[in-house]
């Protein structure tokens, strides 16, 4: 698909007429209904992923179709499952009755600030499924329901569900605003589970999420694959450094389970990271394994429905039973960690085979994770740096000046804020805070998660990620920053692109592709790690970059 | 056309208030019968909608946090934006039900044209002070209300209307919270007519609760000052409601009847439309659950126990093979027979 | 989880709030209809009994303003055509001479506390009446 210059975007998105700018439509919002074309909607699943899940009504389809081929009494479906799901989540139930449609959540979404479009809102989102939900189980419903905006379940009405369910990336934004904590998210996850019943999703989570349960890993990584992977991270680590480290996969007996996104083993900037865990355990000679069977963190099951969610997780507390670890250390992702500490217990606890984790270079015993027994890599090394247990040189990261991308789930959904900017504080001379509306709580969304992140919708994303990229373009112009660090895999993945679309590199490096790049907080820890027997005089990053030594500088 | 039918429901309970408020005959239906109706559906409807919400379960723990959480000795918690006990759910709570902590944080985007589009963020506090003069003055006036209800006057209620009147403008003295309540409705009605996408997305059902309630008000203030309608007659008659002992001493200006109206209408209307957020705050677990997933386990009462993973054995009988190959330790060993290699594309 | 518990406790603060007033007024003694005492041997004031029902504090208002604010001080003339002064002490209480037995009927009734007395002394009432405030 092929996507608009990027100055023709920085014009459009501030120059074309719509709700954002300032034009009000024409037509009520109930009666007009955007066109599917090409490069507004992410492709819709294939027959096999849909029948691999043993979900309905795989077939070939498109939604540029007049006909998406939904089954026989395909709005008896829904409705019954709505009904059924308005009996399992009080959230639902009570987010369905209560806005009050004040609009403090209108201007907060990433989406709508990119496009425009009045149905980016949040509130108007929600109005997509509370206009259905009137319509069926109001009291007046049959007298009222011009008044109450209601509509019927119609083709037309489910189609926009697709649309929207898929422009939203569950990133929590609108619900720091809402005056009654309306969570938008709640509302895309069932729309997107109702959509799930007729045969109604994409491609791009239903085949990872089918490849991380086969497999693993979203990648489809094999078992040799996988290792073999983290083999070459092996061999560079010891290229630039010298030093040999010891993974070790799928080992009884050992102390901790370790368990990252694929991602951060299989392509850049996210292999840096994993050379920064490589090194980081090294250094402290942790007693921990990689498992090739639960070697994913991340859980496309959260983007397709909670019985997807808790399946694909389940895997974390068998192997780590199977194996017969204390704990389980996670590495740095964000949809995982939203899994990790807000659903994991609950729905595949209690994980009574495991011990409460206790840093076993440190003695800190995390209590926060005294149930659920899975810590946050940024937790951990917050401990270690606390207690003088890394020999750190935060001059080997000089040539970088980052700022730090809170990323939606573990900012909103977690709390994890100050563990990562206590980390950069000690791994590099020198960064730099955003816009404080774009930080912690307030963070915006990379503009491409929960399972958005693929190509055929690139300007959709780059228009979505446009908040975050103009705060990162500010601290830029204003400081110098050359690095947007974060805990998060699938915003190295999608920050990379959103940096080099909107931050296109204006140096004098070739190679460079932006002039932001993007790089997870391990990888700045590894990058400032002085190793056992390394080589004297490292002169270069884990990127293979050049240092900037005190020497060099002179 | 979302404002007009409103507008025009409302114009029609004024009429239909006064007109049955002008006889006799018709004051003891409209003005006696009506509320006593109202107030019991208002009761009732938000105990079934209460109920109706509590059948469902909350099966995660989803707050939002708005601060850093309990971690670290050395990291310093934002104990009541990201509350870990229930003790600081209970103050979250309290700052959200109390002074609209959320709306506080609003903030106002807006796009910069020019060689590069720039987002800027304002503070927007307008809705906030709006919303907590209008739910405030509305509370002091539902309760000096009481004065009406209650024989002798409840204590305390000739307090508060004495520092409620403490301006001393006018006989009978005018009351601040009338003038910021009728303000602050305003200002609320005119921000969803004026603003874009407010406007864009509200309901005929946004409209008329304002309009109805600015009504109750304007009634309210017309009788007090301008009608200066019998007060010992209404009192009589409201303390016949509560004493459910109905009387009507007839001098009552049909103003009243119409203010009666208004209100009843409000009670009624209150259980089934979003005004229910009054009781639904409570509800909201983005709100009032704590942060403590990881250290406390949530039940789900509808965990299905058969969702399974992708087992491990399926996995290694899968993959045994490439494992043993690349040495990576395997539960069962591979069959003597060299096994020949299944290709599942499912991948890719 | 359901938090029934919770859901109970807070409903039942609900309904004990929402009832409370016909609750108090149960537990409250009498409901009865204040009746003013009126000046024995007059028939009229200085308008009608419904103008002065409901809008008296309009007029000591008025009153107010011309005497103090204006000096004008004529008298006003009944239709018994008694003439009153323009004065809440030497007019109004020279009939109605007790504030308990009449002012004080309507107004703690409704509830309602006119600040004449802030700066006017409270006639000392016969021991029969109630202390005045």
């Amino acid at each position: 698909m092929a996507i608009p210059k990027v100055e023709e975007l920085r014009h459009a998105v501030a120059n074309e007429p719509n709700l954002f700018t300032g034009a009000i439509p024409k037509k009520d919002w109930q009666d007009s209904f955007t066109e599917f074309k090409e490069g507004n909607f992410a492709y819709p699943a294939k027959p096999e992923m849909v029948e691999y899940h043993k979900f309905p009504n795989p077939r070939i389809w498109s939604p540029t179709d007049d006909d998406w081929k939904l089954p026989d009494g395909w709005e008896d479906i829904i409705l019954q499952g709505l009904k059924e799901r308005l009996g399992k989540f009080r959230s639902l139930k009570v987010f369905m009755d209560i806005c009050v449609r004040c609009g403090a959540c209108a201007d907060k979404c990433h989406f709508f600030l990119g496009t425009g479009d009045p149905k980016n809102m949040p509130v108007l989102r929600a109005e997509l499924l509370r206009s259905v939900y009137r319509n069926e189980f109001s009291v007046g419903r049959k007298i009222l329901s011009k008044m109450q905006g209601n509509r019927p379940m119609t083709v037309k009405v489910l189609k926009e569900w697709f649309m929207y369910a898929y422009q939203c990336t569950e990133c929590r934004r609108c619900s720091v605003f809402c005056p009654y904590g309306i969570d938008t998210a709640e509302v895309t996850m069932m729309l997107r589970e109702l959509l799930h019943l007729v045969g109604v999703g994409i491609n791009w989570i239903l085949e990872p999420a089918a490849n991380s349960n086969r497999t693993g890993n979203h990648m489809g990584l094999q078992p040799h694959t996988f290792k073999e992977n983290i083999g070459y991270l092996v061999d560079d680590i010891k290229d630039i450094t010298g030093v040999d480290v010891h993974p070790t996969f799928n080992r009884k007996g050992a102390e901790i389970l370790f368990i990252t996104p694929s991602a951060d083993v299989f392509a850049e900037p996210g292999i840096y990271t994993a050379m920064g865990y490589l090194l980081l355990f090294e250094h402290i000679g942790l007693d921990y394994t990689f498992s090739t069977y639960a070697s994913e963190g991340g859980n496309f099951g959260l983007f397709t429905s909670n019985e997807m969610m808790k399946k694909l997780n389940a895997k974390m507390y068998a192997e780590a039973k199977r194996l017969g670890v204390k704990w389980i250390l996670g590495g740095e992702c964000g949809h995982m960690w939203r899994v990790l500490h807000q659903y994991m217990d609950t729905m595949n606890g209690p994980a009574d085979f495991l011990e409460v984790p206790k840093s076993p270079i440190t003695g800190t015993v995390f209590d926060n994770a005294k149930s659920t027994k899975m810590v946050h890599i940024s937790e951990f090394t917050a401990d270690l740096i606390k207690h003088n247990k890394l020999k750190l040189d935060p001059q080997r990261n000089a040539h970088r000046v980052p700022t730090f991308h809170d990323s939606c789930n573990p900012a909103r959904a977690m709390g994890l804020m100050d563990e990562p900017r206590y980390i950069l504080d000690h791994v590099v001379p020198k960064w730099y805070e955003m816009n404080e509306n774009c930080i912690r709580e307030k963070t915006y969304c990379c503009g491409s998660g929960t399972g958005l992140n693929t190509g055929e919708i690139m300007e959709l994303r780059m228009r979505a990620g446009l908040p975050r990229a103009n705060a990162v373009q500010d601290v830029n112009q204003r400081f110098g920053v050359n690095c947007l660090a974060n805990v998060c895999a699938i915003d190295r993945a999608t920050l990379t692109a959103l940096m080099e679309y909107w931050l296109p590199p204006t140096g004098d490096d070739p190679m460079a592709t932006t002039d932001v790049p993007v790089a997870g907080i391990s990888e700045l820890v590894g990058n400032a790690l002085i190793m056992d027997g390394e080589i004297e005089n490292r002169d270069q990053g884990l990127r293979f970059e050049e240092l900037v030594t005190a020497e060099t500088e002179g | 056309m979302k404002v007009l039918r409103p507008i025009i429901a409302v114009i029609a309970l004024i009429v239909a208030g006064g007109v049955l408020g002008m006889s006799q005959g018709t004051q003891m239906l409209v003005g006696v019968i009506l509320p006593s109706i109202a107030f019991l559906v208002f009761i009732v409807g938000i105990i079934r909608k209460v109920v109706d919400w509590s059948k469902s379960p909350v099966p995660f723990k989803i707050p939002t946090t708005c601060g850093q959480a309990k971690s670290l000795s050395f990291i310093k918690e934002d104990r009541f934006d990201c509350p870990n006990s229930k003790s600081d759910v209970i103050v979250r709570m309290i700052l959200e039900i109390f002074l609209f902590r959320s709306l506080f944080r609003n903030t106002n985007a807006g796009v910069k044209s020019g060689d590069l589009p720039k987002l800027h963020y304002g503070p927007s506090l307008w809705l906030w002070l709006f919303g907590i003069m209008f739910h405030y003055t509305f509370l002091v006036i539902v309760l000096r209300h009481l004065r009406l209800f209650t024989e002798p006057v409840l204590p305390g209620i000739g307090l508060l209307e004495y520092f409620d009147g403490f301006v001393q403008v006018g006989a009978p003295v005018l009351y601040q919270s009338d003038l910021i309540f009728m303000g602050a409705i305003t200002a609320l009605f005119i921000r969803r007519l004026i603003m874009p996408q407010i406007r864009y997305i509200s309901l005929d059902t946004d409209y008329f609760p304002l309009l109805l309630i600015f009504s109750i008000g304007a009634t309210g203030m017309l009788m007090r000052h301008y009608f200066r309608v019998d007060v010992t007659g209404i009192k009589e008659l409201t303390m016949g409601i509560v004493t459910l002992n109905w009387t009507n001493p007839g001098t009552i200006h049909p103003i009243f009847f119409i203010h009666v109206t208004l209100v009843s209408t409000l009670m009624i209307y209150f259980p089934f439309s979003k005004l229910t957020h009054a009781a639904g705050i409570f509800f909201s677990p983005t709100r009032n659950m704590a942060n403590d997933s990881r250290a406390t386990r949530h039940i789900n009462p509808w965990n299905d126990p058969n969702i399974k993973p992708h087992s491990y054995a399926d996995y290694e009988d899968e993959f045994r093979q490439f494992m043993v190959d690349a040495d990576i330790p395997v539960e069962k060993e591979l069959p003597p027979a060299p096994a020949a290699e299944k290709k599942e594309e499912v991948t890719e | 989880m359901y938090d029934k518990g919770k859901v109970l406790i807070g409903l039942a603060i609900f309904l004990v709030l929402a009832l409370s007033v016909v609750g108090y007024n149960m537990t409250a003694g009498d409901n009865k209809k204040p009746e003013p005492e009126k000046p024995k041997g007059y028939t009229a004031c200085v308008k009608s009994t419904d103008y002065m029902k409901s809008s008296h504090m309009v007029l000591l208002n008025e009153w107010r303003d011309e005497v103090i604010r204006e000096g004008k001080r004529e008298m006003v003339k009944t239709p018994e055509g008694i003439m009153v002064e323009k004065s809440l002490q030497n007019g109004c209480m020279h009939c109605h001479t007790s504030k308990v037995k009449f002012c004080d009927r309507c107004h703690e009734y409704a509830s309602v506390k006119p600040y004449c007395w802030d700066c006017h002394l409270a006639p000392v009432e016969p021991a029969d009446g109630k202390e005045a405030i």
